[in-house]
């Protein structure tokens, strides 16, 4: 490993941090920027112990194209869940457990896969599998469960694949 | 203080009004739920969508009053999605915990035991 890869062990991290620094204080004087590049640099270094694996995140464009989409999902999402909850006297959603096989195997990846199903009002992630095989999903409202885990995976998990893997 | 010409406070004004509706909504349904589960998806409304109209009302609002570009209100939707699955995933952990060592019958038993499906 070279002086500058240890030194800046989680580039993305350093740059994100930095970045955050600079947002949070909104000024770029001398100050905050040697505050900021101080902050990028120590804390790397002091949580080395807590990343399991360097983060790798491919396909750039992907990654954009996936943020919108789980924007858009999660307004929808909204609508049908709210919509849903006012009318609860009247008719009740399908609400069920939804056991969802999964072929994404990488840590970052399936934390990703969490955040998207907990940001997504009418999803709840409740338990993965020890193997990381199967993941339990409490749904809102589903009809048809095959056409659920299929939309599902290739929603999610395979652009998810395509970033982390 | 400047004036605010009217659509920017009547945006403001809409967002603000449709987030408070949303986290009402929200509210009444983690109140009203039956279930342990179903009251796991109504919060959701709450952070999400009902605080990216407040941040984008912040937003909306700053940058006109300073007229420049206020962005770093970004930063709430940021964490809270990235914060916010760490306390919704213990607590349905431990909610499926406690239901299978209580016996109940619509618990799904743990994805382990399954393992050749």
């Amino acid at each position: 490993m070279t002086f500058l890869g240890k030194l800046v062990p989680a580039p993305l991290l350093s740059a994100a941090l930095f970045a955050l620094w600079l947002a949070l204080a909104r000024s770029t004087s001398v100050g905050q920027v040697v505050l900021g590049l101080g902050l990028a640099l120590a804390v790397p270094l002091l949580t080395s112990a807590l990343r399991l694996t360097n983060v790798r995140v491919r396909r750039p464009l992907v990654v954009v194209r996936f943020i919108l989409r789980v924007g858009y999902d999660v307004l929808l999402s909204n609508f049908e869940v709210a919509w849903d909850v006012v009318r609860w006297r009247w008719r009740r959603p399908r609400s069920k457990f939804v056991i969802v096989p999964l072929d994404l195997r990488d840590p970052l990846g399936l934390a990703a896969l969490s955040m998207v199903t907990t940001v997504v009002p009418g999803t709840v992630w409740s338990e993965l599998a020890l193997d990381r095989r199967a993941l339990l999903l409490h749904v809102w409202n589903v009809g048809d469960e095959g056409a659920f885990v299929a939309r599902f995976k290739a929603r999610y998990e395979e652009p998810l694949r395509e970033i982390f893997e | 203080m400047n004036q605010l010409p009217l659509w920017v406070e009547a945006a403001v004004a809409a967002l603000l009004v449709l987030s408070g509706l949303f986290v009402v909504i929200s509210a009444f349904g983690f109140l009203r739920l039956p279930d342990f589960f179903l009251r796991m998806h109504p919060p959701a409304l709450a952070y999400t969508f009902g605080s990216w109209c407040v941040t984008l009302a912040s937003i909306l609002y700053f940058s006109m009053i300073e007229s420049q570009l206020v962005l770093h209100p970004w930063l709430i939707i940021i964490t809270l999605s990235i914060t916010v699955p760490v306390t919704t995933l213990l607590l349905a952990r431990v909610a499926l915990f406690r239901r299978r060592a209580a016996g109940a019958a619509d618990t799904p038993p743990p994805l382990t035991l399954r393992r050749d499906s």
